[in-house]
């Protein structure tokens, strides 16, 4: 099997689709001859041709609408919007078009795209390319919303979004394309390959949508996050020795509710964790969900644990980041009466 | 400092807010508005480059003169049958209107649209096009549905969200959908289907297929983000698509000034993007169907995309639930100087010696009893607000391909409320 990092993953999802249906685009600016600014499509216009993947004017409305059109010949495009903060003027086209499709017109017109979009901070991208947009999608019916951790997961859910016969809004960690991060950004990034997610089959498989993956099994804590989070939390639980169960949801909706209910009634707290600002955020609908259905199975209060609500800031980037210091805390928290 | 001294002595910065020419109670005077000479404009070859005829912008390819004869380069020639068709289903579509705009003033309906005095930007260009080019239609453009063949019953259906609704009683009045007739689900929202009918053409051009795309919107539209995203695409990717404005004058109650008219033409945004561009006499059928040819010519031939700004007048109001006689004076429409489409095309049928007032009044009334029947007929299946036409469920399907669990949950609590609220 070999080894890929998450963009070697993608671009290997790409082309796996490319060789199976005539009718997968890609289009995007930047990602036709040269390959993406992530490189992401590398050599998928050498291989395919320039009708198959092409570039395209630097207008998000244009990409989304043009891609909206194409799914009503038959098409099932793969647009890349460069940057998750550059997609707010393709939000009509998403939300009014995209989403609506299928309801509208009663099922007589869909439109199977996926949106491929890097997101999240951490590299220094400042505020407008750093942010976090997933919950504006999630609230919105006919979407679905998509986010890898791992290399396996990213070519299998990204396959499996190219073949759902609905919009689907895959958003890309940029900040774990290279290698998983630990929240501590001093310390060197250690490639993919190191990791045994990093294997990554050659060809068709897919991870199903819907369905969250536990990452790590425990009873003292349940721990919800996706995407760079599930990694940050992996290593802060470690650090403080909590047997937590963390959970990478992998598929924000339609959410895997069930392996979150099970989780919960069994460790009785729940934390949660998103990079986004707090302020309706994912977060807000996962502590009602929990609230919901485990409220008396609960120990302690739901704890979010998330970006604060100002814009993404540059030079303080890590002190905005919700890294080991918050989660930790929040993590001892929740747990408190359990120590004592 | 110098640059200080000449400032303080020019006049104050004045904001310049667009104004119409007449409001309510205004005599209308329509002497400055400039009406070419039917038969007067060149029709340039389809291989012309748009830049060799961008006077075509500031011009208005006319046909029909004011003896109503066809005139002019532009003049497709059409056989009486054709004419006599485009009559017959212009008719329809006013009839049609008419009707259904009375069935909502009756109360068996929340809302329609009419689009009188427009019907030939539709029917004629529909007419035009072949049967499987793919229209993406804003909210006037049911001529194309007639042009089209397709039940006026499912119209009626559709109006009343009744049980027969094809679209599960989900859309407004009018918002039709036929994906068999090649006929784009109409979107609320302004100019979204511009980049739509941009992409499906180039999905078609990549498929090395020969359908084309054709939009429409109206000239308030144009200000919208998605027409200079569509342009842009358009003319990028050499896209086979026709993209009709349709300048009616009003979007509301906003005059065409708030979309630029007072600047230019609409027909001229194409020059800006290096595509070919027609401004036409839209209430002149002949001159619509020529223009829509030549652009289906051009684009069926790989010469790209063409802009159409159809010149015409919304004779009515914007929608039931819009008064017209609150922000424009009344005698805009009597005053039109370039008539009625159903008029002109029927004087020049008169002309030609194939029709007559007689038959004309023929037509009419078997529409009247055609639409009449239909709307008695379609009343059978339900009207909106008198009872429940659809099941529960239907209200969550086609969110998603398959139902995910929330919505599930969601269809049950409607359906146990519906238990408490209209028990059975």
């Amino acid at each position: 099997m070999a080894v890929m990092n998450m963009i070697e993953a993608i671009n290997s999802g790409l082309e796996t689709m490319m060789e199976r249906d005539d009718d997968v685009v890609i289009m995007g600016e930047d990602v036709g001859y040269f390959g993406g600014v992530f490189r992401a499509t590398a050599g998928l216009q050498e291989k395919f041709g320039k009708t198959r993947c092409f570039d395209t004017p630097i207008s998000e409305c244009g990409i989304i609408g043009a891609a909206v059109g194409m799914c009503a010949y038959g098409l099932r495009p793969v647009p890349e919007i460069q940057f998750a903060d550059y997609i707010y003027p393709g939000m009509d086209q998403l939300i009014s078009e995209a989403a609506r499709l299928r309801y509208r017109s009663a099922g007589k017109f869909t439109a199977p795209l996926t949106v491929r979009s890097p997101f999240g901070g951490g590299i220094f991208g400042g505020q407008t390319h750093s942010q976090s947009p997933e919950a504006m999608f999630t609230h919105v019916s006919g979407l679905k919303t998509v986010i890898p951790s791992t290399p396996y997961d990213a070519k299998g859910l990204l396959i499996a979004s190219i073949e759902d016969n609905d919009p689907v809004l895959f958003f890309e960690p940029k900040r774990i394309y290279n290698g998983p991060f630990t929240g501590y950004y001093d310390n060197p990034v250690e490639p993919w390959s190191k990791f045994a997610e990093a294997e990554v089959p050659a060809g068709h498989y897919t991870v199903p949508l819907g369905k969250a993956n536990i990452v790590r099994d425990g009873d003292a804590v349940t721990v919800l996050a996706y995407g760079t989070m599930v990694h940050v939390c992996k290593a802060v639980v470690e650090e403080h020795q909590i047997n937590a169960e963390v959970i990478d949801l992998r598929t924000l909706v339609p959410v895997d509710i069930e392996t979150i209910e099970q989780s919960v009634k069994k460790t009785g707290r729940c934390l949660i964790v998103h990079e986004a600002t707090r302020t309706s955020g994912f977060g807000a609908e996962l502590s009602a969900l929990v609230q919901e259905r485990c409220f008396y199975h609960l120990e302690a209060p739901i704890e979010r644990v998330t970006g604060f609500d100002t814009p993404y800031p540059h030079s303080l980037e890590w002190a905005y980041f919700p890294g080991p210091v918050r989660i930790g805390e929040a993590l001892e928290k929740i747990v408190r009466d359990l120590k004592s | 400092m110098a640059d200080d001294n000449i400032q303080s002595n020019l006049p104050p910065l004045t904001l310049h807010i667009p104004e119409p020419k007449f409001r309510p109670g205004d005599t209308v005077d329509y002497s400055d508005l400039q009406i070419p000479e039917a038969g007067a404009q060149a029709r340039p070859d389809i291989h012309s480059a748009p830049k060799d005829m961008q006077h075509l912008v500031y011009d208005m390819v006319r046909v029909l003169d004011d003896d109503h004869k066809a005139v002019g380069p532009w003049d497709p020639n059409l056989d009486d049958e054709i004419l006599l068709k485009m009559l017959r289903t212009m008719v329809q579509v006013r009839t049609f209107d008419d009707r259904l705009h009375r069935q909502q003033r009756q109360g068996k309906t929340s809302f329609y649209m009419k689009c009188t005095g427009e019907e030939a930007t539709s029917v004629a260009a529909a007419m035009a096009l072949h049967g499987d080019d793919m229209c993406f239609p804003s909210y006037r453009q049911q001529g194309i549905l007639f042009v089209r063949g397709y039940p006026m019953i499912e119209m009626v259906n559709q109006i009343f969200s009744n049980k027969a609704d094809k679209l599960k009683g989900r859309q407004l009045p009018i918002m039709y959908s036929s994906s068999e007739l090649n006929f784009f689900t109409v979107s609320g929202n302004l100019t979204t289907q511009y980049p739509q009918a941009v992409g499906w053409a180039m999905a078609s051009a990549s498929k090395g297929d020969s359908r084309i795309a054709a939009a429409w919107c109206g000239e308030g539209s144009t200000a919208e983000g998605d027409f200079h995203a569509a342009m842009t695409f358009a003319a990028v990717y050499n896209a086979p698509v026709i993209m009709n404005v349709i300048n009616n004058q009003w979007a509301i109650s906003s005059f065409s000034g708030f979309a630029g008219a007072e600047r230019t033409t609409f027909a001229a945004r194409g020059a800006g993007y290096g595509i070919a561009a027609l401004r036409v006499d839209g209430n002149d059928p002949l001159a619509v169907y020529a223009a829509t040819s030549w652009a289906a010519e051009r684009a069926r031939t790989n010469q790209g995309p063409t802009l159409i700004e159809h010149f015409t007048y919304r004779a009515e109001a914007h929608s039931t639930s819009d008064d017209p006689t609150a922000y424009r004076s009344a005698q805009e429409r009597e005053e039109w100087p370039l008539g009625d489409p159903i008029m002109r095309l029927k004087r020049h049928l008169i002309r030609r010696g194939v029709w007559s007032e007689e038959q004309q009044e023929a037509l009419d009334a078997e529409c009247l009893e055609a639409v009449k029947e239909t709307v008695k007929e379609a009343a059978k299946n339900g009207i909106l607000g008198h009872g429940l036409h659809q099941p529960f469920e239907t209200m969550f399907q086609d969110v998603f391909e398959d139902m995910p669990w929330h919505l599930k949950e969601q269809a049950e609590q409607a359906n146990k409320e519906r238990e408490i609220k209209w028990p059975s």
